[in-house]
C-alpha cells in the first residue's frame, strides 16, 4: 500500500449512497469498504462484488441434513429399537418412510439454516465479543459511510464526494497494525 | 401492433380451432364406443385384457388377465356404494357404469382443469389487486385475458354437472336415488348432497366469481382513461371482498365438484389442496402466455425480473402444493381408518404410475429445475418447467376424479386426450380473443411506474 490515508464520506440516504458509489467507481477510485446500518439492496452489484456463493453452500448443507435425517431415523427406528406405532411395525425404512418425511424436512432446513449462518459469520470474520470494526458509530444508526483509498488526489476526490451528496467528508490517517 | 393492441393472428386462431375439432372428434369417438349393455361392457374388458395395445396404460391390468370375478371384487372395495352384498349382476352393471362414465369423466376432467386455470389466475389477480402489488401491473392484461375463460369454462362445467343431475351419467353416484336408498352414509348427507342444492350452489359460486371478474375488468379498463385513481380504489375494494368470497366458495366448490365424486370419503384440507393446484396452474399459465406474447414482440415493459418473480411463485406454490398433498396423505396413511385410507389404496394399486408420476412432475421436477435463481430468468427453463407443471396438475385432477368414476378401467386414450385438446383449443381461442380486446399495457394503473422499473 502506498498510502495509509483514507477518506470517509458520510451519506444519510441509501439511494444517494447507491448513486454515489456508482459515480465514485466510474472515476476509478478504489472503495475499500462501505458501512451501512442495514443491507442496501443492489449495493453488492454497484460495488462490483462477486456473486455470493452461499446459496450453493445452502444446497449442500440441505443435502447433508437430509442424509443425516435418513441415516438417523434408519438407525433409531429400524435398526436399533424398532417399535410398533399405531399398528405400523418398523420392519423396513421404505414402508415407514412417510412417517419420517417431516423429520427429513426439518433436518434439511435446520442444517441449511444453521450452517449457513455459521458460514456467514466465518466469512465475515465475526465472533462473540469481537470489537466492532466500523469507524463511525453513526453507521449503526441511520448513516452510511464509504471508505475510499486516498492517493495524491484529495482535492479532486473531495469535490467529487461533495457532488455526490456526502454530508460529511473527513480524511483519516489509518492506524497501522504496528502502532 | 399499433397502440399496444394485440392482434389475434389467423395462425393461432386456426390452430385453436384445429385443436377443438380434433378434440371434439376424440370425445365423440369416446361416447360412440362406450358400451350400452352389460354384455358389451364385459366383452370390451375381456378384449382389452387379451389385446396387446393396452399394456402400458393398465399398470394393474396384467395382474388379473384371468379376468376372474374375484379379482374385480377386490378392486371395487373403494366404490362400496353398492353395498356389501352385490351379486354377479350388480357387478356387471357396475362395470357398465364405469365404462359409460369413461368419456364423461374424460370430458369433465379436462373441462374442470381448464376452468381451474382461469379461477386460479383470478385469485392471483385479486391478491395482486388487494395487496396493491407494485411489480405485477405490467401483467394485469394477461391475467385479465386468462380470466376471460372463467365464464365459458365454468358454464361448461355447470352443464356437465346439470347433465349428471339429470342422470345422463353416473359420475356422482349420490345423485342416484337407487344408490342412496341402500346407503346409510349418503343418506346422512342428503341435506347437503342433493341435486337442486348442488346446482344452486354451483350457480352462486359461478355467479360470484364472474361478477367480480366483470367489474374488476371494467374498472381496470376505465382506469386507463381516468384522471384520478377512483377506479383503482374500487378495484382494490372489490378484490379484497372477492378474496373472502372466493376462499369460502372455492373450498365448497372443491367438495361439491370433486370430493363428492367419492361421497363416503372426505378430507378436511381438500379445499386448500385444490386451491394450491389451481393457483400454481394459473400462475404457470400467466408465465407461459407472457413469454409467448413477449416472443411475438408485445409487452415491451415486461422484463426478466417479472418472469423471475413468476418463476419464484411457480417454485413456491409447487412446494406448497406438495406440502398439502403430503399433509393429506400422511394423516390418512398413518391413522389407517378403512373408510379414509381406501382413497389412497385405490390410487396406489390402480393408478400407481399417474399417482406417483404426478408427484415427480409437480414437485421433484420444479424443485430441481427452478431452485437456481438464474434459471428463473431464462424463458426456456420457465417454459419447460411450466409445461411439466401444467401436465402434472392435469394428472392431479385426473387422479382426483377418475378412480371414483371409472375405477381400474382408466386409460389415457382417445377420449381423454380428445377432451384435453378440445378444452385446450377453446382456452386458447377465448383467452387470446380476450387479450386482443384491450391494450396490453394497463397505462392508467397508478402502480404501473413501479412495475415498469421493477428489477431485482
Amino acid at each position: 500500500m502506498s498510502s495509509n490515508q483514507v477518506i470517509h464520506a458520510l451519506y444519510d440516504d441509501d439511494d444517494t449512497l447507491l448513486s454515489a458509489v456508482k459515480s465514485i467507481r466510474e472515476k476509478k477510485h478504489h472503495i475499500e469498504e462501505v458501512y451501512t446500518p442495514f443491507p442496501v439492496h443492489g449495493l453488492d452489484k454497484a460495488l462490483g462484488l462477486a456473486d455470493t456463493r452461499i446459496s450453493i453452500m445452502a444446497f449442500i448443507y440441505g443435502c447433508i441434513g437430509f442424509s443425516v435425517a435418513v441415516l438417523m431415523m434408519n438407525y433409531i427406528m429400524i435398526e436399533d429399537w424398532p417399535q410398533n406405532i399405531g399398528g405400523k411395525p418398523s420392519f423396513s425404512y421404505l414402508e415407514n418412510m412417510p412417517a419420517f418425511v417431516p423429520i427429513m424436512f426439518e433436518m434439511t432446513v435446520f442444517f441449511a439454516a444453521h450452517l449457513m449462518v455459521i458460514t456467514f459469520y466465518l466469512r465475515s470474520r465475526l465472533w462473540p465479543f469481537k470489537e466492532a470494526e466500523n469507524p463511525n458509530p453513526l453507521t449503526t444508526d441511520d448513516k452510511f459511510l464509504v471508505e475510499i483509498e486516498l492517493l495524491d488526489n484529495e482535492k479532486e476526490l473531495n469535490a467529487l464526494l461533495k457532488e455526490t451528496g456526502a454530508i460529511d467528508i473527513t480524511t483519516i490517517e489509518k492506524k497501522s497494525d504496528h502502532e | 401492433m399499433e397502440n399496444g393492441m394485440y392482434t389475434f393472428t389467423n395462425k393461432l386462431r386456426n390452430f385453436s380451432i384445429i385443436l377443438m375439432v380434433v378434440g371434439f372428434l376424440g370425445l365423440v369417438y369416446g361416447f360412440i364406443t362406450s358400451p350400452d349393455t352389460v354384455a358389451e361392457a364385459q366383452a370390451m374388458v375381456a378384449d382389452a385384457h387379451h389385446g396387446e395395445g393396452h399394456g402400458t396404460g393398465h399398470d394393474g391390468a396384467a395382474t388379473h388377465d384371468a379376468h376372474g370375478e374375484t379379482a374385480h371384487g377386490e378392486q371395487h372395495e373403494a366404490a362400496a356404494a353398492h353395498g356389501e352384498n352385490h351379486g354377479e349382476d350388480h357387478h356387471g352393471e357396475h362395470l357398465l357404469h364405469q365404462l359409460q362414465n369413461k368419456p364423461w369423466a374424460a370430458l369433465y376432467v379436462a373441462a374442470f382443469f381448464f376452468m381451474m386455470i382461469a379461477l386460479g389466475t383470478l385469485a392471483f389477480y385479486a391478491i395482486n389487486r388487494a395487496a396493491q402489488a407494485g411489480w405485477s401491473p405490467a401483467l394485469f392484461r394477461v391475467m385479465e385475458g386468462i380470466t376471460g375463460y372463467l365464464l365459458p369454462g365454468a358454464l361448461i362445467v355447470f352443464v356437465i354437472l346439470a347433465l349428471s343431475g339429470m342422470h345422463y351419467n353416473h359420475l356422482f353416484i349420490w345423485m342416484d336415488p337407487e344408490v342412496v336408498a341402500h346407503d346409510k352414509l349418503i343418506q346422512g348427507k342428503v341435506g347437503f348432497l342433493n341435486v337442486p342444492g348442488f346446482l344452486f350452489r354451483a350457480l352462486i359460486y359461478i355467479g360470484g366469481w364472474t361478477t367480480y371478474r366483470y367489474f374488476s375488468r371494467k374498472f381496470s379498463l376505465a382506469q386507463d382513461q381516468a384522471n384520478d385513481i377512483s377506479n383503482h380504489k374500487k378495484n382494490f375494494r372489490i378484490s379484497a371482498g372477492f378474496l373472502v368470497f372466493y376462499i369460502v366458495t372455492e373450498s365448497m366448490m372443491s367438495w361439491d365438484w370433486v370430493m363428492s365424486i367419492d361421497p363416503h370419503w372426505f378430507s378436511t384440507l381438500f379445499g386448500w389442496y385444490v386451491f394450491a393446484s389451481m393457483f400454481v396452474s394459473g400462475i404457470t399459465t400467466i408465465a407461459l402466455i407472457t413469454i409467448y406474447l413477449k416472443s411475438k414482440g408485445y409487452l415491451e415493459k415486461v422484463n426478466d425480473s417479472h418472469i423471475h418473480d413468476l418463476g419464484k411463485f411457480m417454485f413456491g406454490i409447487s412446494i406448497f402444493w406438495t406440502y398439502l398433498w403430503f399433509s393429506q396423505f400422511m394423516l390418512i396413511w398413518y391413522s389407517n381408518i378403512p373408510e379414509e385410507v381406501t382413497y389412497f389404496i385405490t390410487r396406489i394399486e390402480d393408478y400407481n404410475v399417474p399417482f406417483f408420476g404426478m408427484l415427480v412432475m409437480n414437485f421433484i421436477f420444479p424443485l430441481l429445475i427452478l431452485m437456481n435463481s438464474d434459471y428463473k430468468r431464462l424463458n426456456y427453463f420457465i417454459v419447460m418447467a411450466g409445461i411439466v407443471i401444467l401436465l402434472g396438475h392435469y394428472m392431479d385432477v385426473f387422479n382426483m376424479i377418475m378412480p371414483s368414476a371409472v375405477g381400474d378401467q382408466w386409460f389415457i386414450g382417445v377420449p381423454e386426450i380428445g377432451g384435453f385438446l378440445f378444452f385446450f383449443g377453446l382456452f386458447i381461442f377465448v383467452v387470446f380473443k380476450e387479450i386482443s380486446k384491450a391494450p396490453l399495457h394497463a397505462a392508467g394503473d397508478p402502480l404501473m411506474g413501479e412495475s415498469e422499473r421493477f428489477h431485482y
